[in-house]
């Protein structure tokens, strides 16, 4: 890993200096060219998303950067975050700059409280040397200063529209989507939510240019990727590499041959098992926000399956019925699978339950329970593990 | 180059009131723009199932119920959410993955919805067995989930088991959104949610006001009123008591929704008839009250303007406001206690009726007070709590014994087997039957002011309000909150100081409206009113926590109508001209209103509660 990028070196200013060079509207046409999609998962295209929030109406515009990294399995925004705030802050910086917002906030899950001091440190140095705060490098026009707003410790906070009602100081609870954040957000207005690595990366595209982002990766996943890789490994770790390689050789990278499973994206990804070792890691293929978990042959897949259920059931905000309920009954289903016996009609009962959790719950968390649900239940079928 | 606004603003402008066609279930409608699917569907007449929607309330999207198909989408969009801004969606309501998700829903609700229906004060209007019915749901995959909590039977008025709870949520939004009290929230997360109260403590130790809008807009059976029907059961059974009955003016306008009639049929005199069947030894009218209530709170209010105006006395406050509503009483004493005397002292009808009964009435008739229970028909859930005030003692008895909803008196015909539709009609008893227009309208929002002007007016001029026929329009009408002034010229001699005086007042309904209202009397912005209406629940009376379900704004104007023209059918339509009333002046209250004698029984203190609980 020696010609890193990302994590690599970085003078703090690069970003913003490069981003204030060029009208905001170019800047968010260089993020948009650059094929940059967000970091968090979802994969939402970066200069989309700031193009609608420069051309929402209101002159009050919100950047938020969405620190709470809740996903099991997923530790790499604690890396950016300890290691390259600079990197991150530029990033959020050079997003105000774009869609003319004045305020960001960092929202920083409750179990990096720890951070909170140091954080605050390389934002008063960065008020101190004219990086944030009232007329940035001197630019009479550009005033933008960043808050650190803590998390309580729900997962479901990490969903934007929750993350946002949570900053409100209600209830963590996702929104009626549409309006989405970029026409109606924090405050009922347009509001950029992003990812804490994808801020990184702007930070990176304004440094290097949007070709060469775009020239890494696949069409469709364009540029570098932070990936969180925990399990049966022999090096577990942070590792940056390019969007689009394959399962096969990520493991290669990280020591991870003997894998009998991987779960991909976290409690709310899919479970490749060795024959889809070929397969991609991309939006185009089977998508991440970071966590990789390898699993050897030895694991138990069900309780693997059982623990992410109670993760699910625990953190669901129980505001939609498909997901208060729904994980619950999964939970119960996957329990009596490992107690014993259950009748095929039961398990395609639970994998009906999951597909309509998928397509009816309100927010991320109920709808994606389906792919762990079924990816896991298939692999526990076939047999690849204990 | 036009900015983003321009733009903007432009859309907007092509947007207001423009239609766009859109495709569902393959057939093709004309939609506003900006409606919901939910809207267009109803308006079209295609049967989409709701939870958690409500008229009344924002949506919320929670139940999922009214989850459709939109072509293009991958995910089931909610109906009630939902809006439709670009022409061409296609849009299907039945779809196999539609009726597949809506079953899932239904399951996991029913499967941990604890209580039968047979037992259940909900069924028949239970939004949820309504549902499961459509859907044909025979067995559940689930095992049922047990019953979570104890039912609460801690409130003076509001009984609470959420073991029958789905979590819709429209309780909280219309506590929080029509009612601005904020009494109950979801506690926990996940299978653990629930309903509860502030920091999860039992209602009875909460600040509520008892209103009753929960209930109202509860789907299920989780929520209902305190039942009194045994007690009441009991007293008519026992041939040592006479048992009396006292009607409000709105629940003989709603009545009949619980016997399938359509919104808005009066049904005076066959519920009359009914109640007698059912074997209460007397009928009575509350407007009766409500007419001697005119006269006191009347007088009450000419005697602070003259405090004001004349005698420069700034302890009487101004503007006043009514005091009939018990809901509002108890949101003002827990949320502007520094404020209560801006409150009438008069007490509700309901109370100056009970007082009553057991003094003047057991005089006139001779009958032993201990041996009279006055039991009171009310739409309204907090006149359980009022009756319950420790205050109201001032006959020497429990002024107001038992207090039903228009709910549990229905319930108690059906029980009796009596079928009110075809029932006679019957007229109210003496001395309490006969009752003015004046004192009907009492039931909608407006209508204490509109009795109000009709007799303040007269009274001060000599002359009749003048408006077409003595309907008051500006004190009409279902607008959150209203305001108004007449003009008080050519006074008689006695109310000399007043003229040309211009008369200002206030009418709101709802508490989030009476919440706007108070913060703008604080901030010094209502200075120059002299005198507010103030009804807890939407619509007033009318539209009550005791009140038949389903309700909404139709619904609250047809009983609104059903009031109004019973009002322009009585021969009596001003509360001074009730010859009853000015009897019992002559022979009880002898001191006239606002006298010694009215203040003992009609009159009342306050207790300012603050965020104290009792």
């Amino acid at each position: 890993m020696g010609d890193r990028v990302i994590l690599g070196p970085y003078a703090p200013g690069t970003a913003v200096d490069a981003a204030l060079d060029q009208r905001r509207s170019d800047v968010v046409m260089t993020v948009r060219e650059s094929g940059l999609r967000g970091r968090g998962g979802a994969g939402f295209p970066t200069g989309t998303k700031w193009m609608l929030a420069a051309a929402a109406a209101g002159d009050e515009k919100y950047v938020i950067c969405n620190a709470d990294e809740g996903e099991p399995g997923t530790f790499k925004d604690r890396v950016l975050l300890q290691e390259y705030p600079d990197l991150v802050f530029d990033g959020m910086v050079t997003a105000g700059y774009a869609i003319g917002a004045k305020e960001g906030y960092v929202y920083l899950r409750a179990e990096y409280r720890y951070m909170l001091d140091a954080l605050e440190n390389v934002l008063e140095k960065m008020r101190s040397e004219g990086r944030l705060g009232n007329a940035i490098r001197g630019r009479e026009d550009f005033d933008f200063d960043i808050h650190i707003h803590l998390g309580s410790g729900a997962y479901v906070c990490g969903e934007e529209s929750a993350l946002i009602e949570s900053m409100e100081g209600r209830r963590g609870e996702p929104r009626i989507r549409p309006p989405f954040p970029v026409v109606a957000g924090y405050l009922n207005k347009p509001t950029v939510v992003n990812n804490v690595e994808t801020f990184a990366l702007v930070s990176r595209v304004m440094e290097h240019g949007a070709d060469w982002f775009r020239g890494i990766g696949t069409e469709e996943s364009a540029g570098l990727k932070l990936y969180s890789v925990s399990g049966d490994v022999q090096e577990p770790g942070v590792y940056e590499l390019p969007m689009g390689i394959t399962v096969n050789a990520l493991l290669e990278t990280v020591g991870g041959t003997d894998a009998a499973a991987v779960q991909i994206g976290g409690a709310s990804g899919t479970m490749v098992t060795r024959r889809e070792f070929d397969r991609k890691i991309a939006f185009e293929d089977i998508a991440t926000g970071g966590s990789i978990i390898v699993f050897g042959p030895e694991r138990n897949l069900l309780g693997v399956l059982e623990n992410f259920l109670e993760f699910f059931a625990e953190e669901s905000c129980g505001q939609c019925t498909p997901c208060r309920l729904g994980t619950m009954r999964l939970l119960e289903g996957v329990r009596d699978l490992q107690n014993g016996s259950v009748e095929p009609e039961r398990i395609d009962a639970l994998r009906n339950l999951a597909d309509s959790m998928a397509i009816s719950a309100k927010c991320g968390l109920g709808q994606s329970c389906n792919a762990p649900f079924g990816s896991i239940l298939d692999a526990h079928l076939e047999g690849v593990a204990r | 180059m036009k900015t983003n606004e321009e733009v903007r603003e432009q859309e907007e402008a092509r947007d207001v009131g423009t239609l766009v066609r859109v495709t569902i279930n393959g057939r093709e409608y004309r939609a506003r723009r900006g409606a919901t699917i939910l809207e267009i569907c109803q308006e079209n007449g295609i049967p989409v199932p709701t939870l958690c929607a409500h008229d009344d309330l924002t949506s919320a999207g929670v139940c999922r119920i009214c989850s459709v198909e939109i072509e293009g989408s991958w995910a089931l969009q909610t109906a009630c959410t939902m809006e439709v801004h670009d022409p061409g969606m296609v849009i299907n309501t039945h779809s196999p993955r539609v009726r597949q998700a809506r079953r899932a829903i239904l399951e996991l609700l029913l499967a941990e919805h604890c209580g039968d229906c047979y037992t259940c004060a909900a069924s028949g209007t239970c939004e949820l067995q309504e549902i499961a019915d459509d859907y044909g749901i025979r067995e559940l995959p689930y095992e049922r989930r047990e019953p979570r909590f104890e039912p609460d039977d801690t409130g003076p008025s509001i009984y609470r088991d959420m073991n029958k709870c789905i979590q819709c949520r429209r309780c909280i939004r219309t506590c929080d959104d029509i009612q601005s009290v904020g009494a109950l929230g979801v506690f926990a997360r996940g299978p653990e949610a629930h309903i509860s109260t502030f920091a999860d403590m039992p209602l009875g130790d909460v600040v509520c006001t008892n209103c009753g809008q929960c209930i109202t807009h509860c789907p299920t059976g989780a929520l209902r009123e305190v039942d009194h029907t045994p007690e009441v059961w009991k007293a008519l059974e026992d041939p040592d008591k006479h048992v009396v009955i006292q009607t409000a003016p709105a629940p003989r306008a709603a009545m009949g929704e619980c016997f399938d009639l359509p919104p808005g049929t009066s049904v005076t005199g066959r519920m009359n008839t009914a109640m007698r069947d059912l074997g209460f030894d007397r009928i009575f009218d509350t407007n009766f009250t409500a007419d001697l209530t005119i006269m006191e709170e009347g007088t009450e209010l000419l005697l602070r303007l003259k405090a004001a105006l004349v005698d420069g006395d700034t302890s009487m406050k101004l503007p006043q406001i009514t005091s009939c509503s018990p809901g509002w009483i108890k949101y003002m004493e827990h949320f502007y206690p520094d404020m209560l005397d801006h409150l009438s002292t008069c007490k509700s009808p309901q109370q100056m009726f009970g007082a009553l009964m057991k003094t003047y009435y057991a005089e006139e008739q001779g009958i032993d007070p201990e041996s009279i229970v006055t039991v009171s028909l009310m739409p309204c859930t907090a006149k359980k709590f009022e009756s319950d005030r420790p205050e109201m003692v001032d006959s020497g008895h429990k002024d107001v014994d038992y207090v039903l909803t228009t709910r549990e008196l229905a319930q108690m015909i059906r029980e009796a087997g009596i079928p009110l539709p075809i029932l006679e009609e019957t007229s109210f008893d003496e001395p309490f039957g006969d009752a003015s227009g004046a004192g009907l309208i009492f039931g909608a929002t407006g209508g204490v002011m509109e009795a109000a002007l009709r007799t303040a007016y007269e009274i001060v001029t000599g002359r009749e309000v003048p408006f077409d026929n003595l309907n008051i329009e500006p004190c009409r009408g279902l607008e959150g909150i209203k305001m108004a002034s007449v003009k008080l010229e050519g006074v008689v001699e006695e109310w000399s100081f007043l003229e040309g005086a211009e008369l200002k007042f206030a009418i709101a309904h709802g508490l989030a409206n009476a919440q706007t209202v108070m913060e703008m009397l604080r901030d010094g912005e209502l200075d120059d009113l002299h005198f507010i209406e103030i009804m807890a629940c939407p619509g007033g009376c009318l539209g009550g926590g005791g009140q038949p379900m389903p309700v909404n704004d139709e619904i609250r104007r047809a009983r609104a109508t059903a009031i109004y023209s019973e009002d322009e059918d009585l021969p009596l339509r001003k509360s001074h001209e009730n010859p009853h009333v000015a009897y019992v002046y002559e022979k009880f209250l002898t001191d006239g209103p606002c006298g010694h004698k009215s203040h003992d029984l009609l009159h009342t203190h306050y207790t300012p509660r603050g965020r104290e609980l009792k």
